[in-house]
């Protein structure tokens, strides 16, 4: 479904992605992983179209079975083709109700009554949304704003679904309950590019997995896999 | 003051402060959607007066209006197309800049074009001619400006509140990037905006040459100033808060004038005491927020 070839992002002087090679299968959850400042984000903000200094190839076949290279599209486009970003820090417009930022998050897509199935299916995904439809954004905890950011990317229906840290700052409970969705989703078909700190959760739910370090992929593997690696253990699960 | 003459000057108030509203909206829309004065919006309110000066010699004076409405809605789309677009990327000062430079342009092309010589506004009259209720003499214009502003405010309220487009606005004004994240074109919502703020700014300009009927190439000067005054005591970036200043100010103005005709030649400086009294007491705006600088 996405393959990235050889992808570099520079900002300014900062060589943050040097010569990454990453693929994503449909059907499947890939993560990544690896320390901060390492170059996770930059890696799926570049999908989503938001990085200006991209080189490389990012090849992505779409619903309508076409490749294209994704570097050089503007985020509208590639919404429309069918990825969907979390982005870190969840990102909620706090200014608007719940209500309206999951509108927002459809709004590449016209269809108004799929549009209000879909709510009403993120809703049952997240019934504490629901409750607080009218609720502003910015008045949301956390975890409900963590939850608002996943069914917000989901709104636009995507093919690929990008989360950025979503159990970032957030209690191991509601850190299992995400976790908990995200399997679901998957195993509704959802394709999946998980980046997470906590790489044990990441790990545990992964087809596949890679370790980013300042910028490069140093191993990879599957999830299972990564989890009894004892680099990965040393360096990411506490040893 | 008899309270005939307070009712009469009531209306004025109205009809001078729909006017700044009107004009003060648009700055205010863009200010909050790329934080930077649009300083060339007095002059679209310039363009519209000239517009249905021309297009009602050829056309029954509604259409007129809709003619002058839409192309001045169009400049102002072109205005940000060329001269603000290509520096979106920019630092802030560059478009700013860049606005007072497109002012300047549209000013002395107004000169070159139509030339400075003030031309008469196409009056329809029976806005003009004044009825009589009771004891007080009132112009049909001083009713009709507030219903006008009245009903192009619900609309654009609408718009913003209840429509997509009006969802991207808002949500635009607030983080640009999670806003494109969603699927939104940017330069579309930002070219809609400079549509509709125009659009009210002729409509201002319009109604503005029916009341003070000289049309010259720095008509939009002034009002557009007092406008950018009336949407900061408002607080820019808000709607609401635009047209509450601009109905402010005509007020002040009106009736300062009205309560002490001694005064009346300082009318133009009543607008900076407004604005240096309410910005003392609240920085902001009478119902701004404080607006952070955006990611
Ligand atoms: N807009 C930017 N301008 C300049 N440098 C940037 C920018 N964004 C990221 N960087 C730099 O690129 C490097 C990688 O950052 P990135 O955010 O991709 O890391 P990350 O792996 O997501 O880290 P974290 O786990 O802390 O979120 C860092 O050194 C960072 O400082
Ligand atoms: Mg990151």
């Amino acid at each position: 479904m996405l393959e990235l070839k050889d992808l570099h992002v520079r900002y300014g002087g900062i060589h943050a992605v040097q010569g990454v090679n990453m693929k994503v299968n449909k059907g499947d959850i890939v993560t990544l992983i690896g320390a901060n400042g390492a170059g996770k984000s930059s890696i799926v903000r570049s999908i989503a179209g938001l990085v200006r200094g991209v080189s490389g190839e990012m090849l992505y076949t779409g619903r309508d079975g076409e490749t294209i290279n994704l570097v050089g599209s503007m985020p509208e486009k590639i919404v429309k083709k069918g990825i969907a970003l979390s982005p870190e820090g969840r990102r909620i417009l706090p200014h608007l109700t719940v209500a309206e930022n999951l509108t927002l998050g459809a709004y590449s897509r016209v269809d108004k009554k799929a549009i209000e199935e879909d709510r009403q299916w993120v809703y049952s995904l997240f019934p504490r949304l629901q409750e607080r439809h009218w609720q502003k954004g910015g008045t949301l905890s956390g975890g409900e704003q963590q939850m608002l950011a996943v069914g917000r990317a989901l709104m636009s229906r995507p093919d690929l679904l990008m989360l950025d840290e979503p159990s970032l700052g957030l209690a191991p409970i509601l850190v299992e309950e995400i976790s908990a969705i995200i399997k679901a989703l998957n195993a509704d078909g959802q394709t999946i590019l998980l980046i997470e700190q906590n790489a044990y959760a990441a790990l545990s739910i992964a087809n596949r997995a890679y370790v980013l370090e300042v910028g490069a992929i140093v191993l990879e593997g599957s999830g299972q896999g990564l989890l009894h690696n004892p680099q990965v253990k040393e360096a990411y699960l506490g040893g | 003051m008899t309270s005939d003459l307070f009712i009469q000057n009531l209306f004025n108030a109205l009809t001078v402060g729909s006017l700044y509203a009107l004009i003060a909206i648009g700055y205010s829309m863009v200010y909050g959607i790329l934080r930077f004065i649009n300083f060339a919006h007095g002059d679209i309110f310039m363009v519209g007066a000239y517009f249905i000066f021309f297009a009602a010699a050829h056309l029954p004076w509604p259409l007129a209006a809709a003619v002058a409405i839409g192309g001045a809605s169009l400049m102002g789309i072109i205005v940000d197309r060329v001269a603000y677009r290509p520096l979106r990327e920019a630092p802030r000062i560059s478009a700013l800049i860049s606005a007072i430079g497109v002012s300047f342009l549209l000013e002395n092309l107004g000169l070159v074009v139509f030339t400075g010589l003030p031309r008469p506004a196409v009056q329809p009259q029976w806005m003009v001619d004044p009825i009589t209720l009771g004891s007080i003499r009132i112009l049909p214009l001083s009713f009709l400006v507030p219903a006008v502003t009245a009903i192009l405010v619900l609309g654009l309220l609408w718009i913003v509140y209840r429509t997509r487009p009006g969802l991207a606005m808002r949500s635009i004004s607030r983080d640009i990037e999670t806003t494109r994240l969603m699927g939104v074109s940017i330069d579309r919502i930002i070219a809609m905006t400079f549509g509709l703020g125009s659009a009210l700014a002729a409509a201002a300009g319009i109604m503005w040459a029916i009341r003070y009927p000289q049309i010259h190439p720095f008509i939009g000067v002034m009002p557009g100033f007092k406008a950018f005054i009336a949407a900061v005591v408002g607080g820019i970036g808000s709607i609401h808060g635009a047209v509450l200043g601009g109905v402010l100010l005509g007020t002040v103005e009106i009736m300062a004038v009205a309560f002490y005709p001694s005064m009346s030649g300082y009318r133009d400086a009543f607008a900076f005491v407004l604005l240096i009294v309410i910005l003392l007491f609240k920085p902001t705006g009478l119902m701004g927020e404080k607006l952070e600088d955006k990611i």
